[in-house]
């Protein structure tokens, strides 16, 4: 098990490697002078020369990489040119920002679509089932932005339920906080529950040709025990990959419901930076959203044996 | 094939809303009723009517022309995003299923490192190098699909690559390349078709996502992503300006999607059940 977790992570190092030499090597294919590109228009020669011996500009690049790469490991992503901040501060608060939208969202797909997908797997070939898919791919089609600005043009200013743009954390006042975040997590989550529920439904079909499900059911035992005891745990695996992927990639990019509720999350921050040309921040948001991506996925391969104790760790 | 597969109605369905989107991207290109570019400021923000079936925008724009107009970007960006992606990812796939060895391995090691950025958000890497453009966006989705497309194609030939009939290729004489192009890559064209479905499907949405975060075809031209970007200031004056652009994605989408699951079931009947 332990040497499992540790080649895994191992697998991880060479590609967040090639990742962190892609990140770097953007500065590089624009054209025009990385230290100037830094300090954006400022005319400063004196900052200029003090960035271009700090980003070691005059030595070979394998060096600038090296150092760049030690800086960032040390948790020194460099300072936002626009609002003169660390960037690793502002990334951590736009962090966590996105994820108290996504993972509200992401959890409320799940236990929307584990069940549907099932009973669409246990009524498989009906107009039950019919029914299901045909809504599943109807939302998967539905953009996530556009779902979003319909619920604002409908519950946010037709009913006037919820507010229409701006973030207020649900950490430090947890009702306003809920009002603002209903919007743009329901119209995440129910796209989500759109991808979910088919692999749902696709995994419970394959458990359910298994033979220990018919033992189960020649046992005598009700079609809801089957689902529960015997079904549910092994249709939750490859679901739970699926879930996962959603996850990660939200966690980064959720940015256009972030910029339908005007949310400063994450997605909107490198957005904003990109506008901005403000490298340092969208060199670092890249490294941070595909470390977290890599993250995530790192930690849903490793809790496969919790669902499938099958999957031998070694 | 083609009879059993226009025989699910999900594929009908599919198929007429995918014509309907070239129809009205050929429209785009040739015809619209309104020029969809220049502004008419007499006519800001009127509601639908005979003479405006969709109304105008806030520049005094007709919607309609507009959503043709962008109807013909969408596709041409989606198109030409799949066709870079699947030229260079199954000649990338094949090279390394047919042939192997370290120089393989490396290559897929960036494949793989690739396939470890969120899609949207590598596309938003690339058009910050690149800048906003048509072609920075094509640039941009190409780059971000080209490793799933390398993946897919990889491991079929790395499967063809064992069969007979390759063998036989190789036992007459033929050169490796020409038994790689002639007898491995054609007999992995199904896959690579469903693939290349999904993949349009993809281009569409990353496009009008990038289109309506202001990084996607810049304007004046139109695009539906840009639409809908735009109609965010009028949303409780002008709601038209919402419904349209937001209706031609999703259907366009949809299709692609019905067609692309009755496609995948058509060439892989395991996964008919499963879908």
């Amino acid at each position: 098990m332990l040497t499992y977790v540790a080649k895994r992570i191992l697998l991880a190092i060479p590609t967040l490697l090639i990742v962190a030499i892609a990140v770097f090597a953007m500065l590089h294919l624009i054209p025009g002078d990385p230290a100037q590109l830094m300090l954006g228009d400022l005319e400063n020669p004196e900052a200029l020369a003090r960035l271009h011996t700090e980003l070691g500009l005059d030595r070979p690049l394998v060096v600038q990489f090296a150092m760049w790469i030690g800086r960032a490991l040390h948790g020194d992503l460099g300072v936002s040119i626009v609002q003169q901040r660390p960037v690793l501060d502002m990334l951590l608060d736009a962090f966590a920002v996105t994820a108290s939208i996504v993972v509200p969202a992401v959890a409320i797909a799940a236990l929307l679509a584990i069940p549907l997908g099932m009973l669409a797997a246990w009524k498989q070939n009906t107009k039950v089932d019919a029914g299901l898919m045909m809504l599943a791919i109807v939302f998967l089609s539905i953009p996530s932005f556009w779902l979003g600005l319909l619920f604002l043009m409908f519950f946010g200013l037709k009913l006037d339920l919820f507010p229409v743009v701006g973030y207020v954390s649900p950490f430090g006042n947890f009702r306003e906080g809920v009002s603002y975040l209903v919007m743009p997590v329901m119209s995440l989550a129910l796209i989500e529950t759109g991808v979910i529920v088919r692999m749902a439904r696709a995994s419970t079909i394959e458990v359910l040709r298994l033979e220990y499900i018919t033992h189960a059911r020649a046992k005598g035992l009700s079609e809801p025990i089957v689902a529960l005891r015997h079904a549910l745990k092994n249709t939750l695996a490859p679901t739970w990959t699926v879930i996962g992927l959603t996850l990660g990639s939200l966690l980064g990019g959720a940015v256009v419901t972030e910029t339908v509720f005007t949310i400063p999350g994450i997605g909107r921050l490198l957005v904003d930076s990109i506008f901005a040309r403000d490298y340092p921040v969208v060199q670092g948001a890249l490294l941070f959203i595909t470390a977290i991506y890599v993250g995530v996925n790192l930690l849903i391969d490793l809790s496969y044996p919790l669902f499938d104790p099958r999957v031998r760790l070694s | 094939m083609k009879r059993r597969l226009f025989h699910r109605p999900n594929a009908r369905i599919g198929a007429t809303l995918i014509v309907v989107m070239l129809i009205a991207a050929a429209f785009g290109v040739m015809y619209t009723p309104y020029d969809p570019i220049i502004n008419n400021l007499h006519m800001r923000l009127v509601a639908p009517s005979a003479l405006h079936w969709l109304g105008t925008d806030e520049w005094g724009r007709d919607v309609f022309s507009r959503l043709l107009n962008g109807a013909s970007v969408s596709v041409l960006v989606s198109f030409s995003t799949v066709l870079v992606s699947v030229a260079s990812g199954a000649l990338i796939g094949a090279l390394t299923g047919y042939f192997g060895g370290w120089p393989s391995r490396i290559v897929m090691l960036f494949v793989d490192a690739l396939l470890a950025f969120p899609s949207l958000i590598m596309a938003l890497g690339v058009i910050a190098v690149f800048g906003a453009s048509s072609m920075g966006v094509i640039a941009a989705l190409s780059l971000t699909y080209i490793p799933a497309v390398a993946r897919v194609v990889r491991a079929n030939v790395l499967s063809l690559r064992e069969k007979e009939y390759v063998e036989a290729s190789r036992i007459m004489g033929n050169a490796e390349l020409y038994t790689m192009l002639r007898h491995a890559l054609p007999n992995a064209v199904a896959p690579i078709i469903v693939l290349a479905t999904a993949l349009f499907g993809w281009a569409l949405l990353a496009e009008s996502a990038l289109s309506f975060l202001g990084l996607g075809v810049p304007p004046p031209a139109s695009s539906w992503g840009g639409m809908l970007a735009d109609s965010r200031n009028y949303v409780s004056e002008a709601p038209w300006l919402a419904i349209a652009p937001g209706l031609a994605i999703s259907l366009s989408l949809l299709g692609v999607n019905l067609f692309g699951d009755a496609l995948r079931d058509e060439f892989d009947p395991y996964m008919k059940n499963l879908g």
